[in-house]
This record gives C-alpha cells, structure tokens and sequence, in this order.
C-alpha cells in the first residue's frame, strides 16, 4: 500500500499506457512479421536484378517496373486474367444466383442439391484440371475420338464441333474460364443463399398483396435486399478469379504461350524458369497494387449502391 | 496479475525467437531432399541397408514435382536450411550460384583419392554436369560438385505394333522416311508422334537436336553470342522442321498443350506410334503398360552436315551441402550408393541406367538400346555457355505457336532474334 502511494499519478499513467500497449504488441508483431514485413521485402526486391541465389543484388531502381509496363506479355496475362473475371462474374455468379434462387423455394431433395452444388469447390484444383483435361482430350484411337466432349459430339453428329480444345487459342482460355466458373460458383451459391435466407418473408407477402408479380417481386424485392451480398460475393470473385492460377497448371502445364497466361503463371515463370527474382517481385507489386485499386473501387460502388 | 501478463508475453516471444532458429543437426544423420517419385522405394531400401551397416541413418524427404521441388531448393538457399543432400534442377548457371554462394561441397577431392577410383568408375559424361574446368564461364572453382546417381538421355521410341498395323518394317532413319510413315500410319487411323511439348524445355531439347545436326555446334555458340542472327537460314531450317511436322500432321492432337506424363499415357496406350522421351520412360511404360513392345531410335536426320546430337548425360546428380556439419557422412553414403552393388540394384528396381558403367551388364534390353546412344549425349550443362533464359523461352514458345498453326518460322525467328538483341543490350549496360 505504500509503495502505490510513493509513485507519481505520472508513473502510474505511464505503466497503465504501456499495458495497453502490451495487449496489441501480439497483433502488431504478428501484422508486421506477415503482412508489412514482406510487403516492404517484396518492394525492395523489384528495385534490384537478383537471380534468388547470389549474394550479389544488383540495384536497379525502377527499370523492372519500366520494363514491365513495356512487356506486352504481361499486359495480354493481365486482360486474360480479366476475361477469366468476367466470365466469372457473368456465367457463374448468374449461375450461383438462379441456383441459390432455386433452392430458396419450397422444392424437394434442396438438401440433396445444396451438397451437389457444393461439391466442384470442395475438390481440389488438381483433381479438376483432370478431370477436365480427360473431358476436353484431343486424341483419336482407333477412329474414335477418346475425349468426352469430342465423343460426344462427333455421336451426335456435330461433327464440326470437334476440336483440339486446349491448343486452340480461341478456345484455350474459354475452356478454362468455363472450369473455373464450374469450380468456383459453390462458393457463391453458398454466400447467396444464406443471404436469401435472412430476407423477411413477410417483405414476399407484402409485394404479392399489392399485386407484384414473380419478375417485379425479384427485382424490387430480392434484389435490393441482396445487394450487399452480391457485392461480397463480386469481391471475392474478382479477387478470386485474377489470381486463378493452379487450374491451369493443371490442365496444361505451362501453357499455350501467352494465350493462357494470366499474371500468376508470369510471376512464377519469371521466378522460376527465367530465375529474375527482382522482376517477378515487381510483376508482383503491379499486379497487388491493381487489385488494391479494384477492390477499393468495387468497395466505393457498393457504398454508393447503399446509400441509392 | 500484471506481472503474469508481462511474464507470459516474454514466454510467447521467447518461443517465437527460439522457433525461427534452424533445426540443429543430429549426429548420426544425413538429410536427403529429393524428387525422384519413382526411385522413392528403392532409395529407402538402400537408405535402410546402408544404416544397418554403417549405423548413420539416411532419411529421404520425398518432394515432388520437381518444378517444386527447384523451387524449395532455392527457398532453403535463402533461408539456409538446406539439408546434408539435395539436387539442383536448375541449368548449370544456377548451379555456379550455389557453388559460389557457398552451399554446394567441391568433391574433387574424394574423387581423386585412391587413384580416382570412384571418379573412373562412373561415365564421364554423367560428372561432366556437374564439373567446372578452369577458366569456366561461370566463374566458379575449378572442381566437380555432383554426384550423379544415374545417366539419361532423351531418344525418340517407336511402337513395334502400331508400325507393324502400318505395313512399315524398319524404324525410320531419315527425316524423309519418317514423314512417308507418318503418312501410313495416318492412312490406317494411327496418330504420329506424341510428346510433353506442354512442358516448353522438351520442345528446346527436340529443337536442340536438329540445330546439331542442322545449324552445327560451332554456329549454335556463335548464335548464342550474339554474332549469328536467329534469321539465319540455318536457324530457319530448324524451325521449318516444327512447320512442317504440323502440316503434315505428324504431331498428336493436343501436343502443345500437354504435360509429359500425358504423353506417356498416350505411348503406353498406344494411341500414339512414335514417342520424343527420355529413358527414364522404361520404368513408366512398364508401369503403364507392361505388355508395350516398343524401340529407341536416334530423332530421323535431316541434314548430313553435322551429327545428329541428343540430349543426355547424368539424369539425377546430387550434391552435398559445404555448410553441413555432417559433410563427410553425406560423402559417404553417397559414394556407397554409386558403388557397383547399389546401382545395380537401382537399375533393375527402377529401370534407369545407372551411372556406374560397371552396372551395365544388369540392366534390361531396352535400357541398353538408349545406353547404346550415350557417345551422341550432349546437354546444355556441358556447353562452354547457355543461351539467355527470356531467348529461350521466346524461341520455345514461337515453336509452340509453331505447331498449333499460328505463326511462321520466320516470324517466330524474327522474334526471337527481337528478345535477342534487347537481352544483349541490356547485358552490354
């Protein structure tokens, strides 16, 4: 007790200040270690040449980041990476949202359907990319074309359908925006189903007494009550869908050269094959910096749609 | 209470610090990383026998693909957490990195002891990749700093059977010869030739082939030093080589995109009658396909200026760590395993050609057929220097636009040498 009193209000202010500073120093470090610490790594690395393994880093200042905005091939990965997206955000979240609309009525087995339609994203990457690489397979033996799809259309006399799927470069990067909408849409029907759910029921009734029918109950209804999830689920998407890599490492290796490359694949190749360190940290802070501006700007959005 | 708070704060961070430090490493112990998926079994076995007579315990850490497998190694470079044992993937410059940032152990030396013994008994051409001769381009100590555990080298294969159900008696042996049966085979319903062109370096090591024997090793330097342009008409024969395997239509549909392992599905299968692989595909197709009868021969020439070169030498080389404490252990066992014994024992569980040329006389027929080829090996390990990766990977991906039709050889030369010239600039900087 008198040793409280001998220290000064000051003292006593200042250990009560470094206590609370104690409680964050856990989160601080664990923020700085893992976040800011790699980040600031990853920065300074793009401002060197450096092959991964020498002591020796050359710096270069920003003649990566020059070289970058000059590399037509990383420019082509990055809009491949937004046609991904896009197909993405149309395709399978139309999908996830009529099948989420779906099992939101009063249908039988929707327990059975909401597993089925969970499935694709619970499967690994890999186990996708085979499967689809059996599917969309090219060859012929015997006369008979091996591949599912092709199969299949060449006995339903589609004839001239019948193609060399993934080394075509028209249909290269359809077909994996295609399998990776196919894997992904779970996840949205998931999150837009949920969010179906928490509507108020009676918001349905009221729009069926003033005479709404199906089309305006959906649109001035479901859709504004959703909108907050839809632009979660837009989000994840997005972010989702530009750095989809692992797929296509799957389904074809490295590729068909720049047809089907989206920035991932670059930065690895880069890293890897090319053993240019410093340019695919560069390659990694462009892209990073590109989807922190996407994501500010769908964030700007959905607080607009909010307030209309 | 507050004093706990403080005491159990320092704990965590005490932990945190100790737990960042590297493992530290057991006496008895030598750490081995690799990739060798298929050699996994075997290597265990001969790990656990060796323990049992020395008392050293090997352990083998499997981590595949080996594309993965590279990038760990770099990583633990990085981190210095390499293990006693491990590989470089990586092109021979790489490998003058390591070695010059002071990860890879020189060997010389137990090489040479007792008369070279061990040194003569393995091909010279396995040790040349990992040799370094003085005045190397790299660089690097003069020395040799890798093990290597088998030989490869990467042929064409023919299916006896296909060729057969086609009317043709003999593999061909021209370039000629082999569009003719191509064209039989495609009368008959049979696709050509299949490879994992997906993967870009079995299209550079196809491609490497025919530059020997078309564009000549002195020129193909030469080109790599930047004094020959890749619009030389030599480089566009080469090119014309993938031009015309297209329009014939020699290539099985979905080459460019498909992994090797594909492809040999697709021999194993025989959907396909030629195959472009390394001998490491004995012990694949026999897993596959056990009843596949099948031959190796030479890529058909085309030119008859220049020999026909493919690309071999060692297959699988290790190297030990310098900073490992357990240094002279990892010698050891790795002398052991490239012992006579030990690599006959490799070469029949596995079906790879073993380093040690004394262990030839194990090894089955169809090992023997690529073994026969060894004296045509040549590698980019061994070359006096490499072409930029950024040009490689152009003149890779301009075959594959190539092949699917897309462009021609000489707009994919012109690109090539585009990539060529920047890349020459900028070093000249």
């Amino acid at each position: 007790m008198q040793a409280v009193k001998n220290k000064s209000p000051q003292w006593m202010n200042f250990v009560d200040k470094t206590e609370n500073f104690l409680f964050i120093v856990p989160a601080v470090l664990i923020f700085g270690i893992f976040y800011i610490y790699p980040f600031y790594d990853i920065f300074t690395l793009s401002l060197h040449e450096w092959n991964g393994i020498s002591f020796n880093l050359k710096f270069v200042w920003f003649d990566n980041f020059v070289e970058l905005l000059q590399d037509g091939g990383w420019w082509v990965s990055m809009r491949n990476a937004a046609y991904i997206t896009f197909v993405a955000l149309t395709f399978q979240n139309a999908l996830a949202f009529a099948l989420a609309l779906a099992c939101d009525r009063q249908i039988r087995m929707k327990g059975l359907y909401r597993v089925i339609f969970f499935i694709p994203p619970v499967l690994s990457e890999i186990v996708v990319g085979l499967i689809f690489s059996w599917i969309l397979y090219a060859g012929i033996q015997d006369g008979q074309h091996i591949g599912m799809l092709n199969y299949f259309l060449d006995k339903i006399g589609f004839h001239h359908l019948v193609n060399d799927w993934l080394s075509d470069p028209k249909t290269a990067l359809t077909c994996i925006a295609i399998m990776h909408s196919w894997k992904g849409f779970g996840w949205g029907f998931l999150m837009l189903l949920a969010g179906l759910q928490t509507i108020d029921r009676q918001l349905y009734e009221a729009a069926r007494v003033d005479g709404a029918g199906a089309f305006h109950t959906f649109w001035h209804v479901t859709v504004p009550m959703m909108l907050p999830v839809i632009m979660v689920v837009m989000i994840l998407t997005i972010l989702g869908s530009m750095q989809a890599f692992v797929l296509i490492l799957a389904l074809m290796g490295e590729g068909l050269g720049d047809h089907t490359a989206v920035p991932v694949t670059k930065i690895l190749s880069a890293m890897i094959k090319q053993k240019r360190f410093g340019y695919a940290c560069a390659m990694g802070v462009n892209f990073g910096v590109v989807l922190v501006f996407v994501s500010i700007a769908l964030k700007k959005m959905s607080n607009r749609m909010k307030q209309v | 209470m507050k004093r706990n708070i403080v005491l159990i704060f320092l704990l965590i961070l005490a932990v945190c610090i100790t737990g960042c430090g590297k493992p530290a490493a057991k006496k008895d112990e030598v750490v081995v990383w690799h990739w060798m998926t298929d050699r996994d079994k075997a290597l265990q076995t001969l790990a656990e026998k060796y323990q049992e007579k020395t008392g050293v315990t090997i352990s083998l850490e499997l981590y595949a693909p080996s594309n993965i497998y590279s990038q760990k190694i770099i990583s633990a470079a990085q981190a210095r957490v390499l293990p006693d044992i491990f590989g470089i993937l990586d092109e021979k410059e790489i490998l003058g990195e390591f070695i010059k940032s002071g990860n890879v152990a020189n060997l010389t030396e137990a090489f040479q002891a007792n008369n070279a013994v061990w040194k003569k008994s393995l091909f010279p051409r396995a040790l040349a990749a990992s040799q370094f001769e003085d005045g190397n381009f790299y660089d690097v100590i003069p020395g040799i700093y890798g093990v290597p555990l088998d030989v490869t080298n990467i042929q064409m294969l023919y299916n006896k059977k296909l060729l057969e159900k086609a009317g043709i008696k003999n593999p061909p042996g021209t370039f000629k010869e082999f569009l003719g049966a191509i064209a039989a085979l495609r009368r008959v319903g049979i696709s050509g030739m299949v490879s994992g062109w997906g993967e870009p370096w079995l299209i550079n090591c196809f491609a490497s082939n025919y530059a020997f024997n078309i564009v000549g090793e002195e020129k193909i330097m030469a080109t790599y030093r930047g004094e020959v342009s890749y619009t030389d008409s030599d480089w566009l024969k080469v090119l014309g080589v993938f031009s015309t395997l297209h329009k014939k239509q020699a290539l099985m549909e979905g080459i460019a995109t498909k992994g090797n392992k594909y492809a040999e599905q697709d021999f194993a299968l025989e959907r396909a009658a030629f195959a472009f692989n390394g001998s490491w595909c004995v012990n694949v197709y026999n897993n596959m396909n056990a009843e596949l009868e099948y031959g190796v021969m030479l890529p058909p020439a085309i030119s008859k200026n220049f020999p026909m070169k493919i690309w071999g030498g060692a297959g699988s080389s290790f190297v030990v760590n310098d900073k490992s404490p357990n240094k002279d252990k990892a010698v050891a066992f790795l002398k052991w395993l490239t012992a006579k014994e030990q690599q006959a024992y490799l070469a029949k569980e596995t079906h790879n050609l073993p380093s040690n040329r004394q262990a030839l006389d194990a090894i089955p027929e169809i090992l023997s057929e690529f073994a026969e080829a060894m004296d045509s090996t040549t590698h980019p390990t061994i070359w006096e220097l490499n072409e930029d990766a950024l040009v490689i990977e152009a003149f890779d991906r301009g075959i594959q636009s190539i092949i699917i039709g897309e462009k021609s050889p000489k707009k994919v030369a012109r690109e090539v040498q585009a990539i060529k010239e920047r890349q020459m600039k900028k070093k000249k900087r």
